[in-house]
């Protein structure tokens, strides 16, 4: 193997997935950066050309600000939820010397096999009016009145919650999978208690996988559409309904490609946030 | 010559030797690329030639079902031209679609019989129909037809299909038929029903309705700001903003909601199904008609041969039976069995006098800024 070709080997392989990333991911996002400089006329028929008064709309209009940190907020507090329900089950998984660990860890995959749709419009059936929960408690005579829990903003974080709790109990799993049982034994056999043991080792030590399942819960929720959607009341939408609206509704391409953007640059922020702090690599050992 | 019979063709080429694999392979890649980038790599010729199938896209749920089962499955069978049907929530939706596509790739759809047309028409989507190929439109009330012959200049891009009014629609539990007529639109804004309000979450049925509520005429709204303060009021009041018939069936069926404006036929589809749903049409009610839309791009023969079939008197019944709204057809001129002349909004005049309909200008001319407006409030602003 010469010099040169060894040099360029990596390049070789690289190529299908750079290629694939460039046609799928990098030109669709040039078009719409360009697009986010046109303009829409009143007949619905985009100018092109170079303006700045849809970006100047979104920096300036406290609607998008608003709707943008209630989106983050929400995003926030199911990430916080996923964390402390999802750690429970992926350490009983990892600690466990069962011989169906395997069949457990099926089962918080067992999920991603139902449409995320169907799975969101199921809990209309749970939690509506007329749904089980309410049958339920009507029949045990502990409600008289059905109690009103769908199509407000505790819905949508609920359907939020279910749609990604899987991938922090699976993030959280593969770090607590790696923590060398050694350490453990050391920390008990120097006179730590289980629980100074686990706050002191376990915890410290799973932390990347906590993180990272954490990012992967912020970033799918922030730029969620469909739950709001099916979930949510009036005031519940997300900044992805509002892409959707100015695309869709108002027909307003070159604004929807604006608010497209925004979003891309706040999560992307977030994410080389989270690289300076934790780095990306922890992605790898998840999904590699 | 379909795309199947051209690539059977090539195949049967290869295997006898009359291609080579490189000649082969080379090809079919080549037609793939080009279906990536420019939708079928035959389209042009399939347009000249009968197509093997062609697109519908419609409203989905009970509407469909009735086009698929009474129309569509009949018009294949008779001429062999599949017709392949999708569905969209609103036609909004649809629109977003259509402007992304390459020409041809859609064909037909369910519109709305002014306000789309028009828009279609801006923006370029318009064909322009051989009426000689469409006999059974005259059959077809013709207060229907003038107002799209009008805006397209004496030509016609569609047929109208249907009628139907959005009116109020109320849980019978709850609402009694003498409340709902004394309140009219004003008990969409009423506080006693908080929480248990729906309402359509589009733009114009919302500022509709609060026109009503207003007491202003709809086509010439002279008080705006009275018409958003309706809207906001509306807007606290509601459980929520529903976004498609199936999902207004559900809400009402469950008792989720116990009133919200809603379209005839899917309230009659309710009525039907037992629900005891009462359905209100209040003076000023908003009316409207639908059409059969031709793309421009289409195979139009084709496209004027399945329209000319669904306006067939039996194939129009039949549909209108199925999806619950009245058809286009003239009842002076067409005998329309009783279940037709049982369904909301039908008109046995055939002028539709009686029913109030979106003036496409007025609303057209406010649809950027007021759509924006009413995204806004409908949020909490």
């Amino acid at each position: 193997m010469t010099e040169r070709t060894a040099r360029l080997r990596p390049w070789y392989l690289l190529s299908p997935a750079l290629a694939t990333i460039t046609f799928l991911l990098v030109i669709p996002t040039c078009f719409i950066l360009v697009y986010s400089f046109w303009l829409r006329t009143a007949t619905g028929a985009d100018q092109a050309g170079f303006y700045l008064s849809n970006w100047k709309e979104v920096l300036s209009d406290p609607f998008y600000r608003d709707i943008l940190f209630s989106t983050l907020r929400i995003a926030a507090i199911t990430t916080v939820i996923c964390a402390l329900t999802g750690y429970l089950p992926a350490y009983f998984i990892a600690m466990s010397e069962s011989r169906h660990k395997s069949l457990m860890l099926l089962l918080v995959m067992l999920p991603f096999w139902i449409s995320y749709i169907i799975r969101t419009m199921s809990w209309i059936n749970i939690l509506g009016t007329t749904g089980a929960l309410n049958t339920l408690l009507i029949d045990l005579g502990i409600i008289d009145q059905p109690l009103s829990l769908l199509y407000n903003e505790p819905a949508v974080i609920l359907g939020l919650v279910n749609f990604l709790l899987p991938f922090m109990v699976l993030n959280v799993y593969v770090s607590l999978e790696a923590i060398d049982r050694n350490l453990l034994d050391a920390s008990r056999s120097l006179g730590a208690s289980e629980l100074q043991s686990f706050r002191e080792v376990t915890l410290p030590l799973s932390l990347p996988g906590l993180a990272a399942g954490g990012l992967l819960c912020f970033v799918l929720s922030a730029g969620t559409y469909i739950t709001p959607v099916i979930l949510g009341g009036p005031r519940n939408a997300m900044f992805a309904n509002l892409v959707f609206e100015a695309i869709i509704t108002q027909l307003n391409w070159p604004l929807g490609s604006v608010l497209s953007i925004l979003l891309l640059i706040v999560l992307g922020a977030i994410v080389i946030l989270y690289n300076r702090l934790v780095g990306i690599g922890q992605f790898a050992k998840t999904f590699g | 010559m379909d795309n199947t019979k051209r690539y059977e063709r090539l195949l049967q080429r290869f295997q006898e030797g009359g291609v080579s694999r490189r000649t082969f392979l080379g090809l079919i890649g080549a037609s793939a690329a080009s279906y990536g980038v420019m939708g079928s790599p035959f389209t042009r010729y399939a347009r000249a030639a009968t197509p093997a199938s062609v697109r519908f896209d419609g409203w989905g749920g009970v509407v469909s079902d009735a086009f698929e089962k009474y129309a569509f499955k009949p018009f294949t069978k008779e001429t062999g031209v599949k017709v392949v049907s999708g569905t969209f929530g609103d036609a909004d939706q649809y629109l977003a679609r259509v402007k992304a596509s390459q020409p041809g790739e859609y064909n037909l759809a369910h519109l709305s019989g002014v306000f789309d047309y028009v828009r279609y028409k801006d923006l370029g989507f318009a064909s322009e129909l051989n009426e000689k190929n469409i006999p059974n439109l005259q059959n077809v009330i013709p207060a229907l037809v003038k107002v799209l012959r009008d805006i397209s200049g004496g030509t016609l891009s569609a047929v109208p299909y249907d009628y139907g009014t959005t009116g109020l629609a109320y849980n019978r539990k709850f609402i009694s038929d003498d409340e709902i007529k004394e309140k009219g639109p004003g008990i969409l804004i009423d506080k006693k029903y908080k929480g248990k309000i729906g309402g359509w979450g589009e733009w114009k049925t919302r500022i509709w309705y609060a026109a009503l509520q207003t007491d202003q005429n709809p086509n010439d709204i002279k008080d705006m700001n009275k018409v958003w303060d309706a809207i906001r009021t509306n807007r606290d009041l509601v459980l929520k903003y529903w976004s498609s018939g199936a999902e207004l069936m559900s809400l009402l069926a469950n008792d989720e909601i116990y009133v919200t404006e809603g379209w005839s036929g899917r309230i009659k589809a309710l009525q039907d199904a037992g629900h005891d749903i009462g359905y209100y049409d209040p003076k000023g009610g908003l009316g409207w008609q639908e059409c059969i839309f031709v793309m421009k791009g289409s195979p139009m023969e084709a496209c004027e041969e399945l329209v000319n079939f669904m306006l067939k008197p039996e194939v129009a019944i039949a549909v209108a039976e199925g999806q619950k709204y009245p058809p286009s057809l003239n009842p002076t001129k067409v005998d329309l069995p009783k279940e037709v002349q049982s369904l909301p909004a039908f008109d046995p005049t055939g002028t539709l006098a009686g029913l109030n309909f979106f003036d496409a200008s007025y609303w057209n001319g406010h649809q950027q800024d007021w759509s924006q407006k009413f995204d806004r409030i409908e949020k909490g602003y």
